[in-house]
C-alpha cells in the first residue's frame, strides 16, 4: 500500500478564495493510501516545502501530491522538494486547482467538488509513478542570434564580451535594422545613429563574433544543446575579403545618376543597382541588386564598375546562393517587427495624396543623411508651415490592430519637436489618449508642449485635400466637443508596429508558441519575459512585442544572459517522460515507425522488435498510442497511469 | 434525473503545449466557464489512445474533449494530425455504440486562445446538457460508407 502525503494550497485568496481547501484535504485523507492530508497557505514557499520534506521523514511518505497552481509554474519546485525529501522526483503528481479550476470558477461548491475529482486522479495515478531520472544532454558553446536590429546587436555583443561564440544572421544588407533608420530617439533626442552605429562596428571586430548579412535562417533541426541550423547565404555579388568600400564602382556605375529606390530612405531616396546601403553601414561592403543592374538584366553592361574595381577585383557577377548548416547550443530571436502599412486605412490617404507620410519616413526627411540633407520639405520642395501628426495609426483600432504599439506617442511627440525645430512650422498631434509612462517621457510632453506644438484629443476621422494643394484633417476635438477641420501642408502618420509578415513561417521553423496578433510568445509574461515554451530559445526586441529601445536593449542583454547562463551550466537536463518498447510484447508490426516525426523508432534486424532511441525521443508519446499491442509506454504517461486519472476523475464521491 | 438538475461530468484530454497552456492563461485572465470538465494533461494529443476516450465513457463521462495545437503548429510536428485521424475513424465507432456526436469534441485550441478555451467548454457543456445523461440505449446508427469515403479523403489531404 503507497504511502501518499496531499498538500493542498490556499495561495493566499486564489485558491481558499474560492475553493474550500480544508473540505479538499479531509476529503483526501479518507482516499485509499493517503497518509498525510494538509492544507497550507503557500506552498510554494520554504515552510511549505518543508512540510513536504519533514512529512516524507516522519510519516515515511512515497508519494506525493500537491494541489495548488498550473504545473508549468510549480512542477519543478515540488518535484525538487520531493527529490530534496528523499524520494525519486516523479513518485511527485501536481493538481492544477488554481489556474483550471479557482480562477475560473465562480461557483464555490461546484469549483470545491472538481478540486475533490481532480485530487482524486492524482491519487489514483500516483501510485502508479516509477522512478524516473533527468536526462542530461551537453550544451554547445555557440549562440544563433537571428536578427541584427538594436536588439540582435546588443545580445551578440553581450554574449561576446562573456566569451561566447555568436553567429549573428541579418536578412538585410547591412546590420542596424529600424534604429539604423531612426534620426534622434525619445525622450533624450540622442541622435540615433551616433550610439547606435560604435556597436555596429564593434559588432564586425569582435573575434567571437561571426556576422552573416544576406542570409536567412531556412532550416532548424535538433534541441537545447545541439540545434543543427541550416542558413542560406544569398549572393552579394562581392566578395567581402577584397572589397574595401572606397565606392568607387558605385561613382564608375554605368547608370550616371541614381535611379532606383532606396530601400534605407524607405523609397525618398534613389540608389543605384550597385552601393552601400547607408553611410555607416555595418558591414562596410557595397552590393550589387540583380534586379537592377544591367549586366544581370542584359548581359551586356559594360561593367564600368568593374574597371573602377581594378586589381582589386572584388566584384564577381557569379556567386550563386549557398546553404551552410551551423551548429549551436542556444538561439535567440530577435526578429523586429514591421511597421504598420496606412494604405490599409484608406481615409487617411496615404499614397494618394502625395504630401501623407509615415512617421518613418519624416526621420529620413530629418535625418542630415537622409534623401533631402536633413531638410523638411514636400515632395514639391516646399518647406512645410503647418504640420498634422495623426496618432494611433493602426493601433487600437478594432478594424486593424487592437493593441497600442507603445512607441508611437513618444515618436510624434520627437517628430513634434524636430519638425518644428527644422521647419518652425506649425503643429498638431491629434492623439486619442497620450501615453508616456516611461523615465523622463511625461516631461518631455511638457517640454514639447511648452515649445508651442498644439495637441488636438480625438481620432483623426479624414484626411482630404483643400484645392489649393494642401490638406484637410477632420478630427473631433473631444475636450471641446466640437469638429475640427485642420488646414495642413503635411500629415504624419504615426503608424504602430506589427509583426513581420513572416513571423508565422518563423515560429513555426523555431518550434516555438503563436500569439493572435503574431507576436512571439513568452514563456511566462512577468517572470520569463525573454523564455520560450522551446528550451534553449530566447526572445529579445520587438518580435516579442512592441517596445522601445531601452526595453528592447534591457531585454537582449537578458536573452544573452540566459543563453550564457545554460552554456555556463555546460549540461540541461531533458525530461524523462520518453517512450521505450517492451520486446517480449512486441509483434514487429512496424506500425508505429511512420509515426514518429523523429525518425527515433527502428526495427532491430535480428529479433525484428521495435527500438525507441532516447537520445532521438521528444516524448510526444504517438507512437505509444498507435501500438495495436499496447508494447510501448511512455514515461510517466503510461496507459494504466492515464486510464486510473480517468478513473479518479469520474468515480463519484 | 430531471434535467434541470442534471450536470454533465466532461472529460478533456488537453496535449501539454496549447490547450493546457490556453486553459492556464484563461486561469490568468479569470475567464469564467462551466465547471463540468475535468483535465487530463497529456504531452501531445497524438498520445491520445482511443482506448482512453471510449474508457472515459465506459466510467460515466457523459462527453469527452479533445484540445490539441492548430494543424502545423504542433510542438511535436504531427502529433495533432495523428490525433484527428483516430478521431475521425473513433468518431464513427462511437456513432455505432449510440453515442450522440456532440458528447465526443476535437478542438484546435492555441496557448493564445484563452477566450476560445471559455466559449468551446460553455458550449459543449451547454449542448452534452440538453442531450442529457449518456444513454446507452439509443439505437446505433448505420453506418454510412458514402460519408466514410468522404472522410478518408479529407484526412490524406490533411495530412499530405
Amino acid at each position: 500500500m503507497a504511502r501518499i502525503g496531499i498538500y493542498v494550497c490556499h495561495c493566499g485568496h486564489n485558491i481558499a478564495g474560492t475553493i474550500d481547501v480544508k473540505g479538499v484535504a479531509n476529503y483526501a485523507a479518507s482516499l485509499p493510501g493517503v497518509a498525510v492530508a494538509r492544507d497550507y497557505k503557500y506552498m510554494c514557499s520554504d515552510p511549505g516545502q518543508d512540510l513536504i520534506k519533514n512529512d516524507i521523514r516522519d510519516h515515511q511518505l512515497d508519494r506525493i501530491i500537491v494541489a495548488a497552481c498550473s504545473p508549468s509554474l510549480h512542477e519543478a519546485t515540488f518535484r525538487n522538494a520531493t527529490a530534496q525529501g528523499g524520494l525519486n522526483a516523479y513518485y511527485f503528481q501536481m493538481v492544477n486547482v488554481r489556474e483550471h479550476d479557482a480562477w475560473v470558477h465562480s461557483d464555490k461548491a461546484a469549483a470545491t467538488e472538481k478540486a475533490k475529482d481532480l485530487v482524486r486522479a492524482a491519487v489514483y495515478r500516483v501510485k502508479l509513478h516509477k522512478p524516473l531520472e533527468r536526462r542530461r544532454v551537453p550544451i554547445r558553446p555557440e549562440v544563433l542570434v537571428v536578427g541584427g536590429g538594436i536588439a540582435g546587436i546588443h545580445a551578440s555583443l553581450s554574449l561576446a564580451a562573456a566569451g561566447k561564440q555568436v553567429y549573428l544572421v541579418e536578412r538585410e544588407p547591412t546590420i542596424g535594422g529600424h534604429m539604423a533608420q531612426f534620426d534622434k530617439t525619445f525622450p533624450t533626442l540622442d541622435c540615433a545613429a551616433c550610439i547606435l552605429t560604435p556597436k555596429m562596428t564593434a559588432v564586425r571586430a569582435n573575434p567571437n563574433i561571426t556576422l552573416w548579412t544576406l542570409s536567412e535562417v531556412v532550416k532548424v533541426e535538433g534541441f537545447v544543446g545541439s540545434y543543427q541550423v541550416t542558413v542560406r547565404h544569398k549572393p552579394r555579388y562581392i566578395i567581402d575579403d577584397l572589397c574595401v568600400g572606397c565606392l568607387e564602382c558605385v561613382e564608375a556605375c554605368v547608370f550616371k545618376e541614381p535611379r532606383f529606390s532606396d530601400e534605407f530612405n524607405v523609397g525618398l531616396g534613389k540608389r543605384k543597382p550597385v552601393y552601400m546601403p547607408f553611410p555607416q553601414a555595418v558591414p562596410q561592403l557595397v552590393l550589387i541588386d540583380p534586379e537592377t543592374c544591367i549586366e544581370f538584366k542584359t548581359g551586356k553592361c559594360k561593367k564600368t564598375c568593374v574597371e573602377a574595381c581594378a586589381e582589386r577585383n572584388a566584384i564577381d557577377f557569379t556567386q550563386k546562393e549557398r546553404l551552410e548548416t551551423i551548429e549551436v547550443g542556444s538561439i535567440i530571436l530577435s526578429t523586429g517587427f514591421e511597421v504598420f502599412d496606412p494604405h490599409r486605412i484608406p481615409y487617411y490617404g496615404y499614397g494618394v495624396y502625395p504630401n501623407v507620410y509615415t512617421a518613418l519616413e519624416v526621420e529620413r526627411l530629418v535625418n542630415a543623411a537622409g534623401p533631402t540633407g536633413g531638410e523638411v520639405v514636400l515632395r514639391d520642395g516646399r518647406k512645410p508651415k503647418r504640420v498634422g501628426i495623426v496618432h494611433c495609426v493602426g493601433s487600437r483600432d478594432e478594424h486593424t490592430n487592437r493593441y497600442c504599439s507603445r512607441v508611437c506617442c513618444m515618436y510624434s511627440l520627437k517628430l513634434a519637436h524636430l519638425v518644428k525645430e527644422h521647419t518652425d512650422a506649425e503643429i498638431f498631434n491629434c492623439y486619442i489618449d497620450m501615453r508616456t509612462p516611461g523615465k523622463t517621457f511625461e516631461e518631455f510632453y511638457n517640454r514639447v508642449g511648452e515649445e508651442g506644438v498644439n495637441f488636438v484629443r480625438g481620432k483623426v476621422a479624414d484626411v482630404y485635400p483643400d484645392g489649393d494643394g494642401s490638406l484637410v484633417m477632420q478630427v473631433e476635438d473631444t475636450l471641446l466637443g466640437i469638429v475640427r477641420k485642420i488646414p495642413v501642408d503635411m500629415v504624419v502618420l504615426a503608424v504602430g508596429l506589427e509583426a513581420h509578415r513572416d513571423a508565422d513561417a518563423v515560429r513555426r521553423m523555431f518550434n516555438i508558441t503563436c500569439a493572435s496578433e503574431g507576436f512571439f510568445v513568452e514563456r511566462h509574461p512577468k517572470l520569463a519575459p525573454v523564455n520560450t515554451f522551446t528550451d534553449g530559445i530566447f526572445l529579445a526586441g520587438c518580435c516579442q512585442g512592441p517596445k522601445d529601445i531601452p526595453d528592447t536593449v534591457a531585454q537582449a542583454g537578458a536573452a544573452a544572459m540566459e543563453a550564457a547562463a545554460l552554456i555556463d551550466k555546460g549540461y540541461v537536463e531533458l525530461e524523462p517522460m520518453t517512450a521505450s518498447v517492451n520486446e517480449e510484447e512486441c509483434s514487429g508490426c512496424k506500425t508505429c515507425i511512420p509515426m514518429c516525426p523523429y525518425s527515433a523508432i527502428s526495427q532491430k534486424a535480428d529479433v525484428k522488435k521495435a527500438f525507441i532511441n532516447e537520445v532521438l525521443c521528444k516524448g510526444c508519446g504517438t507512437c505509444v498510442a498507435a501500438c495495436p499491442s499496447g508494447s510501448i509506454k511512455q514515461n510517466l504517461f503510461e496507459d494504466e497511469e492515464i486510464f486510473e486519472e480517468i478513473e479518479g476523475v469520474l468515480a463519484y464521491a | 434525473m430531471p434535467e434541470s438538475t442534471f450536470e454533465p461530468k466532461i472529460v478533456a484530454f488537453f496535449c501539454n503545449w496549447c490547450t493546457y497552456l490556453a486553459a492556464d492563461s484563461a486561469g490568468i485572465s479569470r475567464f469564467k466557464y462551466a465547471p463540468n470538465i475535468r483535465v487530463i494533461r497529456v504531452m501531445c494529443s497524438g498520445r491520445i489512445d482511443p482506448q482512453f476516450i471510449l474508457d472515459a465513457f465506459a466510467k460515466g463521462a457523459d462527453g469527452v474533449l479533445i484540445g490539441g495545437c492548430h494543424p502545423n503548429d504542433c510542438h511535436y510536428q504531427e502529433g495533432n494530425y495523428k490525433c484527428l485521424r483516430r478521431f475521425n475513424l473513433l468518431k464513427r465507432v462511437v456513432r455505432q455504440m449510440g453515442i450522440e456526436d456532440q458528447r465526443l469534441r476535437l478542438e484546435w485550441i492555441s496557448a493564445a486562445e484563452a477566450d476560445r478555451l471559455r466559449v468551446v467548454v460553455n458550449d459543449m457543456v451547454e449542448k452534452v446538457r440538453a442531450l442529457g445523461p449518456l444513454n446507452w440505449s439509443v439505437a446505433p446508427e448505420p453506418l454510412a460508407p458514402v460519408h466514410a469515403a468522404g472522410e478518408l479523403r479529407v484526412l490524406q489531404e490533411v495530412s499530405r
